[in-house]
């Protein structure tokens, strides 16, 4: 299967989200790419149009990441940082999430952890947020379809308004 | 940006099926109480109650009348919301394809530099 296609985001328990994807190379250089701010600031991107402008990291136990994502033509900024509570080299991490505009109330607590098998490696990454209703809103992103397209709905007739 | 507190009260408010079904009605054109309850079969206490909700999310604003009072939709805050709902799974879809390609350059560095770096044994 293309790795491509092993892209799963679930939710779990009461108050979780857990994303898993194969990348077809060895853990240490997944590890890498997660934990270096020079790797990170090049594929940490999502849709086209977004650069990394800040991307700091201090990665021992307490330390701090900050993240700063602009969009190239829209000026847009989104931040987030966090603290690292746990980095065991290659295999796990976990370290706090906050945006700075506040998608959803408190903290999240973000556990990513690595296995490799035959030269491919697996990436798991957990996260849990501070009630249901928050995890809840997060996951409708992805799964709650009918939502979005409400909403699309509802924005076409609102397209029509303005148009008319 | 809108406050962070804003975008909360946004996704509280679109979390109703019946505010959902009171804003699409409103995308049509503004209404009063009396008109937005008589569809949906409630008494206007409680279109009242989902309006006050939608109202303090931004996503309606009250007329001047002070007999009809008329709800108007307010497009912004759900414009944003939709954004960022459709967003999130995209942002690591997209950030997962970027590091599959970053890790194809990783691994290429690496074997050029292995076969520099290790002395030759065979041949």
């Amino acid at each position: 299967m293309n790795v491509r296609d092993t892209f799963k985001c679930t939710p779990s328990g009461e108050r979780e989200i857990i994303m898993t994807r194969e990348f077809d190379a060895p853990r240490k250089l997944v590890f890498d790419s997660l934990t270096r701010p020079e790797l990170v600031c090049r594929w940490l991107l999502g849709p086209e149009g977004w650069t990394m402008p800040v991307c700091e990291i201090d990665l021992k136990v307490g330390g701090s990441y900050r993240y700063v994502w602009r969009h190239d033509t829209k000026g847009t900024e989104m931040g987030i940082r966090g603290v690292y509570r746990e980095i065991a080299p290659t295999e796990r991490i976990v370290h706090t999430e906050k945006f700075d505009q506040a998608w959803y109330p408190g903290e999240a607590i973000v556990t990513i952890t690595l296995a490799e098998r035959n030269g491919r490696t697996t990436l798991t990454m957990i996260i849990l947020y501070d009630s249901r209703e928050t995890r809840d809103n997060v996951l409708k992103s992805s799964m709650e379809r009918g939502v979005i397209a409400s909403y699309n709905r509802l924005e076409d007739i609102l397209a029509q308004l303005v148009s008319k | 940006m809108r406050s962070p507190v804003g975008l909360d009260a946004t996704f509280a408010a679109l979390a109703d099926p019946t505010r959902r079904a009171i804003l699409a009605r409103l995308a049509l054109g503004e209404a009063s109480v009396l008109e937005l309850a008589k569809p949906f079969d409630m008494s206007q206490p409680a279109v009242s109650k989902h309006l006050k909700v939608l109202e303090r999310a931004g996503l309606v604003s009250r007329g001047r009348d002070a007999q009809r009072r008329p709800s108007r939709l307010e497009a912004r805050p759900l414009a944003e919301a939709t954004r960022w709902l459709a967003d999130y799974r995209q942002f690591w879809v997209r950030s997962f394809q970027n590091l599959d390609a970053l890790l194809e350059e990783l691994k290429r560095n690496g074997k050029k530099q292995g076969r520099a770096s290790r002395p030759r044994k065979r041949k």
